[in-house]
This record gives structure tokens, C-alpha cells and sequence, in this order.
């Protein structure tokens, strides 16, 4: 895996509120370039937002977020977020656009040629498992959720950003594409040496595809580490969450 | 048959309905030019909102012969003051689904946009409006509608269109005159609603 310890994305002490509500708070931890970090929790823990912060749809109230080094407030928004794929739950495909068009979306905002756009969507097509030929020209509504997936994952890699940003995309599907998509994210995540932070509720999927992984509890990083630190970790959030992961028998 | 309201009066009817269109798609073209912006434009500003729809909405309270009627004084008689007056009267529904139409975008499909690094502008034009078209339309349809309704009163105050019959029918208590300006106006609006319905099914997207 192409994997150093260059620094992608780095919080410091990032607190975000809402209303005077904190939503997270005393964020402090690096991403490192090339590794998948999946940040585990429930339901309302901050793991949203926290990818949120790096993308500046929501800036800190307090610390800062350093994309490249830079604090996200600085950077222009836009160049920030085309530096970013981005990927969520609904997708958000655009349902007026053909698969061709929404994949092609990012590199024609940055004023590629319609050729070298054409080139790269059927690339891409190619990567995720989709036969351009047959799917280009088809509309969103036109797919089965698993592909509409693949097309969501097409369209974040088209600019070929650095950093990935993924909000629970596989979440909606049936176990058995779901498990099929994240072991073919998995390959292709190490095949591209992307950095992926990747949100879940899931522990099985956490296990798939971290390198490391992020606990989130009550809007704070409870644990951060590879998953065997993970599986030794004491906290009682991990062990609440270890113990959907035993087998069915066990639990009943 | 040589009495039938349709053949007796048929070279004025011609006239009258081509001075009614006149009317209506003037003043439909201008409360589309204005009305559509201003619709975008609460979206954007939302402490605007209030205001805007609630003049617009007043404006719809207003009873149309009476609107006529208080134009006089301002726009004097003729033409420009009912072309004033059905403008004023297609703003709501206009403005209304404009705004509606664009703020029920699913959020999803937004924050992708934004996400992506769309700005504003691109988020509007290449995804707000598209996908807002059939809304909007619909607002375009049901305000071209009541234009044609309200239009026969425009004859009221000197600015022609079908109404003229009508008016002239009810002074000399003759139906088939009525007839003459209320049948004619009917079908120009059920073909109104039809034409700009099947527009508005073209443009919208499936989901």
C-alpha cells in the first residue's frame, strides 16, 4: 500500500457548535496521505461533521482544519472542495444528467476539453465496474442503487483529487452489493493511493476497509488506531461496538 | 346557422382574440421576466421572502375590476394600464412556484453540488433551475390561465379583447353576444393550460 506519513488533513483542537451546542469538539488528529480512515460511531456522534469540517461546508468554531498544510479557511472554498471528492449516503446524483454527464461534472467545471472529459468518464466507467458503452447514456433513475453507487464513486475520482471524503455511500444498499462494493473499493482505494476518510455506523465495514480507524462518541475522537488496536481498545464504546461483530450465536 | 354566435360575429371575434393574446402574453412575458428573477432571488435572500410574497399576495386579493379601476387614475385607460393589471395579477403564482420549486430541491442533491465545488451560480443555472423547471412552469401555466380569465375585463376600461363582447352582450341582454366573447376565451385558456401542461411534463425529470 502506498502508504507514507505525509500529512493530508490535520485537525487541531476543532470544536464546531451549532447554536451554542457543540457538535464536536477538541478535534485533534492527523490523516495521513494514502490511508483509509474510517471514523466509526453512531447515530448524532459528530462523524458527519467531522468530514464536513475538512471540506469547509462547515468551519470550526474554534482550531483549525489544515488541508495541505493550509487552514481550510484559508483556502479559496471551491479550489478546497475540487481538491475533494465527495461522496454521500443519497448520492446526489443530478437526475436531469446522464451518468456521463454526472461523472463528467467536476473536470467540466474546471474547463477540461469535451474530449479529454468523454476520455476520462469512460476510464472511470471502466474502473467502477460499469460498461461505459451501456451505461454513459443512461440517467440516474435508470440504475439499480448498487450501480448508482459506482457511479457516485466515478464522479468524486473524475478530477483525481488526493483526498476522498465518503458519508456512509454503501448504507442504502442490500448486504450482498454492499459487501461486493466495499471489498472493490477496498482494491481500488489501494490501487489509487487515495486518502479516504470514510464515515460509518458499521463495524463490519469499518473492518474492511481502515487502515485505521476513528471512534467517535458524544462529538469527541474516543480511539484512533490500526484495527488490531482497535480490537484492544478498553473503551466502552468499542466494546459496544466489538460486540456487534460476534457472531450471531453469540448475541442471542 | 347564419345566426350562430360563432359564424355572425366571426371577423370580430378574430379581431378580439388576437388583442386578447396580445394582452395576456405581454403581460405574461414581462411577469415571467421579472417574476422568475425575483423568485430566485428570495431563495438566495431569504429576509426578503416575506415582503415580496406578501405583496404579491395582496395584489392577488385585489378584485379585478376594482385593480382596473384604480389604475385609471395612473395609467389612464387602454391598453397599458390592463397590461399593468395582469401583470400584477400573474406575479404570485410565478414567484411563488419559482421559489418553491427551487427550495424543494432535494438537499442531497445540493450538497453534492456544493460538495463537489460547484459555486453558486453553477448550482443555480445547472441544477436549481433544471430541476425546478416543471415547478415553475406549472406557476407560468395556472398565471396564464387567470390572465385569460381577468383579460375579458380589461374591455372595461377601453383595452379591448374578448370582454368586449361580453360587456356589449350584458347592456343589450343578448346571449349569443356573450357567448360570442366567453366561449372563444374558455378555449384559449383550456388550450393555454394544455400546451404549457405538456411543456411542463417534457421538462420534468424523472427521479
Amino acid at each position: 500500500m502506498p502508504q507514507n506519513n505525509q500529512t493530508a488533513v490535520e485537525f487541531r483542537d476543532v470544536t464546531f457548535s451549532r447554536n451554542h451546542r457543540p457538535l464536536v469538539s477538541n478535534l485533534n488528529f492527523t490523516i495521513r496521505q494514502g490511508e483509509a480512515l474510517v471514523l466509526l460511531g453512531r447515530s448524532g456522534s459528530g462523524k458527519t461533521t467531522t468530514m464536513k469540517l475538512i471540506n469547509r461546508l462547515f468551519t470550526p468554531t474554534q482550531g483549525e482544519v489544515l488541508f495541505d498544510g493550509i487552514p481550510t479557511t484559508q483556502w479559496d472554498e471551491i479550489k478546497l472542495r475540487r481538491k475533494i471528492g465527495y461522496v454521500i449516503q443519497e448520492i446526489g446524483l443530478f437526475p436531469h444528467f446522464t451518468v456521463e454527464r454526472n461523472v463528467g461534472l467536476v473536470p467540466s467545471l474546471e474547463g477540461w476539453q469535451p474530449k479529454q472529459i468523454k476520455t476520462r468518464v469512460y476510464e472511470l466507467l471502466q474502473l467502477v465496474g460499469l460498461e461505459p458503452a451501456q451505461f454513459a447514456g443512461r440517467y440516474p433513475h435508470e440504475l439499480s442503487g448498487g450501480q448508482r453507487q459506482r457511479v457516485g464513486v466515478a464522479r468524486a475520482l473524475a478530477a483525481d483529487p488526493p483526498v476522498l471524503l465518503m458519508d456512509e455511500p454503501f448504507g442504502a444498499l442490500d448486504p450482498i452489493t454492499r459487501l461486493e462494493l466495499q471489498q472493490e473499493f477496498r482494491h481500488l482505494q489501494q490501487e489509487l493511493g487515495k486518502t479516504v476518510v470514510f464515515v460509518t455506523h458499521d463495524i463490519q465495514e469499518a473492518f474492511i476497509l481502515a487502515s485505521r480507524i476513528g471512534l467517535m462518541y458524544g462529538g469527541e475522537l474516543v480511539v484512533l488506531g490500526t484495527t488490531d488496536e482497535f480490537m484492544r481498545s478498553q473503551h466502552p464504546e468499542s466494546l459496544a461496538f466489538l460486540q456487534c461483530m460476534r457472531s450471531p450465536k453469540d448475541t442471542l | 346557422m347564419k345566426d350562430f354566435f360563432l359564424v355572425k360575429y366571426a371577423p370580430e371575434i378574430l379581431q378580439h382574440t388576437l388583442e386578447h393574446l396580445f394582452l395576456v402574453s405581454i403581460a405574461i412575458g414581462i411577469a415571467i421576466f421579472v417574476g422568475i428573477p425575483l423568485g430566485i432571488l428570495i431563495t438566495r435572500k431569504t429576509y426578503l421572502r416575506q415582503p415580496i410574497l406578501g405583496i404579491a399576495n395582496i395584489l392577488q386579493t385585489i378584485p379585478s375590476l376594482a385593480l382596473f379601476g384604480l389604475l385609471i387614475p395612473i395609467a389612464g385607460i387602454g391598453v397599458v394600464p390592463a397590461i399593468i393589471a395582469l401583470t400584477l395579477y400573474s406575479f404570485l403564482p410565478i414567484i411563488r412556484n419559482t421559489y418553491t420549486g427551487i427550495t424543494n430541491v432535494d438537499p442531497a442533491i445540493r450538497e453534492a453540488g456544493r460538495g463537489m465545488g460547484m459555486t453558486d451560480t453553477q448550482l443555480l443555472l445547472q441544477v436549481e433551475i433544471p430541476l425546478a423547471m416543471g415547478v415553475i412552469l406549472a406557476g407560468v401555466r395556472v398565471a396564464t390561465v387567470i390572465a385569460i380569465g381577468i383579460a375579458t375585463i380589461a374591455a372595461a376600461i377601453g383595452a379591448g379583447g374578448l370582454g368586449v363582447f361580453i360587456f356589449r352582450g350584458i347592456s343589450v341582454v343578448n346571449d349569443q353576444l356573450i357567448l360570442a366573447g366567453a366561449f372563444p376565451a374558455a378555449v384559449i385558456a383550456l388550450l393555454a393550460d394544455l400546451i404549457i401542461g405538456w411543456i411542463e411534463n417534457k421538462l420534468k425529470v424523472k427521479n
